[in-house]
C-alpha cells in the first residue's frame, strides 16, 4: 500500500517534470512539424537563467515569494530572446526543406547554444536550492513529500488547463488549430502563417526555459542537463503522439508512472525503462497514441 | 570513370599505407579512429540516400566495441581479425532483428525509433555493473594472427588493419550503390508508393540497408574498441550517434570517398579545437554543420561530383 502510494506520488511528480518539459516540444513539432533538439538548450539556458536570478535574488534577503517569480521571469525572459533569435536567423533560412534537414539544423543550434552556456558561466555547477527550502515538507500518512514537488504538479496542471483552453477558446488558439490541421488552407483563409510559427516557437522556447527554471531547484544545474532532457522530452512526444496537448499529457503520466515504479520495484531498469515503453508504444502505434495516420501521398 | 575513381582510390590508399610508419603517433591513431568512424558513416550514407537518418547508429557501433571487449575478456582470444568478425556477425544479427520494426518506419519516426534503441542499450550498459557500468572496461591488446605487436608497432599494425578493412568496405559499398537495389535508394526516398508499383518492396530494400549499415557499425566499434583499448555506454549515447550524423552530413551522399575525407576532416578539427580553444568544440561543429546544411546541401563531396540533383525533392 505504501509503496503503490510511493510510486503513484513519485510517478505524478515526475510526469509533472516530464510535461512541462515536453509540451514546448510537442507544440513545435505541432504547428510546424519541426522537432527541435535546440528544446534541450532551452531548458539548460532556462535552468542557469532561474539559478544566476535566484542567487542574486535570495542573497539580497528579499521577501521569500518574489524569488519564484523572478526565477520563472528570468527563464520566460531568455526563452523569449533565444526562441526570437533562432526562428528569425536561421530556421527561416530552411522552412520548406525535408523534416530531417531541419531537425539537424536544431541539432546544429543545440551544439552551439550548449557551448555558449560554457561560455557565459563557466564549467562549474549553480543550485538554487533556496525555493525548496521554503516550500518545506508536509506528509501524507507515512510518506513525507516535498512542498516544491507539489507545486511542480500544480504548475504542469495550470499548464495543461491554460494550454487546452487557449487552443480551444481564444481566437490565437482556434486559429493555431486551423494552422495545425492545414497550413496551405489556413494560408489561403488569410491567416498570417509565418507569423504564427514564430509566436509558436517563442512560446515553446519559452514553455523549455520554464521546464528548466521549475527544475533548477531540484537539480545541480551543470553542464549537460540540456542533453538528458531533449531524449526524455522525445520520448514523451513519441509516445504520446508528436503534436498533441493530449498526447504530450498522457505520454508524460505513462512515462513518468512506468519509471517511478521500475524506480521502486527493479531499479535495474530505471535507465532505460523509458526508452523501452517508447519503442514499445512505436511498434503498436508508429506515430503515438494521440495521432492520427497520415495518408500516403502519392 | 568509374575505372579512374578506382585507380585513384587505390593510389590513395597504397600512399596512406606507406606514409603511417613516419608520421608522429598521435596522428596514426587520430587517423584510426577517423577510419572507424568512415565505416559508420558508410552505413549512415546508404541510408541517407534513402531519405533515413539513424539517430541510433551509435547501437551497433556500441554493440560491435563491446562485442570485441567481452570476446578478448571471456575467451582470451585475441585475434583482431576474428575480433571483427564476431563484432560485425554482432551488429549484423541484431540490425536483422531490429530492421523488422525499423524498416517501417521513415522520416522522424524512423531517426525517433532508431535513437530509443540506442538508449536502451546505454540504459542497459549503464546498469550492468559486470561491464563495468559507466566507466565502461579496457580491452585488451590485439594480435595479428599470431603476430603480437606493442606500442608504436602496434598503433602502425592497426592503422593498416583499419585502412585494409576500410579499403574493402568502401570498394563493397561502392559496388553496392551502383547495383540495381543500391541505385532504388534514391527512388525510395522520393516516391515510395511508385517504387512498390514497380515490383520492388521498399520496406525490404531498406531493412538491407538497416543490416549493411548496422554491420558497417559493428565494425567500426571494433576498430575503435581495439585502437582506444577502451569501451564504455558513452559509445552508445545518442552524442555519439549524433556526431556521425553530422560527419554524414558533412561529407553528403554523393560518394564513398566523402565518407573517409568527411570522418578524417572530422577528427582533425576536433583535435585541433580541444587542444587550441578548449570549450568551444560544439560551437564549431554546431557552425560548420548549419554552414554546411545551408550552403552546401549535398556536402563536401559535391564540391568535387560537380552532377547537379534535380531540386524537386523539397517540393512535397
Amino acid at each position: 500500500m505504501l509503496l503503490g502510494l510511493a510510486i503513484l506520488t513519485d510517478g505524478l511528480v515526475y510526469a509533472a517534470y516530464l510535461f512541462i518539459v515536453a509540451v514546448g516540444l510537442s507544440l513545435i513539432f505541432g504547428v510546424m512539424k519541426i522537432l527541435n533538439v535546440a528544446h534541450g538548450a532551452f531548458y539548460a539556458f532556462g535552468a542557469y537563467c532561474a539559478a544566476t536570478a535566484a542567487g542574486m535574488y535570495f542573497d539580497r534577503g528579499l521577501p521569500d515569494a518574489g524569488g519564484f517569480l523572478v526565477m520563472a521571469f528570468a527563464a520566460i525572459a531568455v526563452g523569449l530572446v533565444l526562441g526570437l533569435i533562432l526562428e528569425r536567423t536561421i530556421l527561416r533560412l530552411v522552412y520548406g526543406k525535408d523534416e530531417v534537414i531541419i531537425v539537424l539544423v536544431t541539432y546544429a543550434a543545440f551544439l552551439i547554444l550548449e557551448d555558449a552556456i560554457i561560455l557565459i558561466w563557466g564549467p562549474s555547477s549553480l543550485s538554487a536550492y533556496q525555493p525548496l527550502v521554503i516550500s518545506g515538507n508536509f506528509m501524507i500518512g507515512q510518506l513525507v513529500l516535498s512542498g516544491y514537488d507539489l507545486g511542480l504538479v500544480l504548475l504542469a496542471i495550470l499548464l495543461a488547463v491554460g494550454g487546452f483552453l487557449g487552443l480551444r477558446h481564444t481566437r490565437y488558439g482556434r486559429l493555431l488549430t486551423a494552422v495545425i490541421f492545414d497550413r496551405e488552407t489556413a494560408a489561403a483563409f488569410g491567416v498570417n502563417v509565418t507569423r504564427f510559427f514564430t509566436i509558436t516557437f517563442v512560446i515553446g522556447a519559452m514553455l523549455g526555459a520554464l521546464g528548466g527554471a521549475a527544475m533548477a531547484p531540484k537539480i545541480s544545474v551543470t553542464l549537460g542537463i540540456g542533453v538528458e532532457v531533449i531524449v526524455l522530452a522525445f520520448a514523451v512526444v513519441a509516445v504520446g503522439g508528436m503534436g498533441s496537448m493530449e498526447g504530450a499529457l498522457v505520454g508524460a503520466l505513462i512515462v513518468g508512472l512506468c519509471r517511478a515504479a521500475a524506480v521502486h520495484l527493479l531499479p535495474q531498469v530505471e535507465l532505460f525503462v523509458i526508452y523501452a515503453v517508447m519503442a514499445l508504444v512505436l511498434v503498436f502505434r508508429p506515430h503515438g497514441l494521440f495521432t492520427r495516420a497520415q495518408p500516403r501521398k502519392i | 570513370m568509374a575505372g579512374g575513381k578506382h585507380i585513384l582510390g587505390g593510389l590513395l590508399f597504397v600512399a596512406a599505407a606507406a606514409v603511417g610508419p613516419f608520421l608522429p603517433a598521435w596522428l596514426i591513431s587520430l587517423l584510426t579512429i577517423a577510419l572507424a568512424s568512415a565505416l559508420v558513416v558508410l552505413g549512415l550514407v546508404l541510408l541517407w540516400r534513402a531519405g533515413l537518418v539513424s539517430f541510433g547508429q551509435a547501437l551497433y557501433y556500441a554493440i560491435g566495441a563491446y562485442a570485441v571487449a567481452l570476446m578478448m575478456r571471456w575467451t582470451g582470444i585475441h585475434d583482431a581479425f576474428l575480433a571483427v568478425i564476431i563484432a560485425a556477425f554482432a551488429a549484423a544479427l541484431t540490425a536483422f532483428f531490429v530492421g523488422f520494426l525499423l524498416a517501417r518506419y521513415r522520416e522522424i519516426f524512423f531517426a525517433m525509433l532508431s535513437l530509443a534503441l540506442s538508449m536502451i542499450l546505454y540504459g542497459v550498459l549503464v546498469k550492468t555493473e559486470a561491464l563495468g557500468s559507466t566507466d565502461g572496461f579496457n580491452v585488451s591488446t590485439p594480435t595479428f594472427l599470431g603476430y603480437a605487436p606493442h606500442g608504436f608497432e602496434l598503433t602502425v599494425a592497426l592503422y593498416w588493419y583499419a585502412l585494409a578493412l576500410g579499403a574493402i568496405a568502401a570498394v563493397i559499398v561502392g559496388a553496392y550503390m551502383r547495383s540495381v537495389a543500391g541505385a532504388l535508394a534514391v527512388p525510395v526516398r522520393d516516391n515510395e508508393i511508385r517504387v512498390e508499383y514497380l515490383g520492388v518492396s521498399a520496406t525490404r530494400l531498406i531493412h538491407l540497408k538497416l543490416v549493411i549499415a548496422g554491420t558497417l557499425g559493428g565494425v567500426g566499434g571494433a576498430i575503435a574498441a581495439m585502437s582506444i583499448s577502451h569501451v564504455d555506454p558513452a559509445m552508445s549515447y545518442w552524442t555519439t550517434s549524433g556526431g556521425f550524423v553530422f560527419i554524414t552530413i558533412l561529407a553528403g551522399a554523393g560518394s564513398v570517398a566523402a565518407a573517409f575525407i568527411g570522418s578524417i576532416l572530422f577528427e582533425l578539427v576536433r583535435t585541433a579545437s580541444v587542444a587550441l580553444m578548449p570549450g568551444t568544440w560544439q560551437l564549431i561543429l554546431g557552425t560548420v554543420l548549419l554552414l554546411t546544411i545551408l550552403f552546401l546541401p549535398d556536402g563536401l563531396g559535391s564540391l568535387f561530383t560537380r552532377r547537379r540533383k534535380v531540386a524537386g525533392e523539397s517540393a512535397q
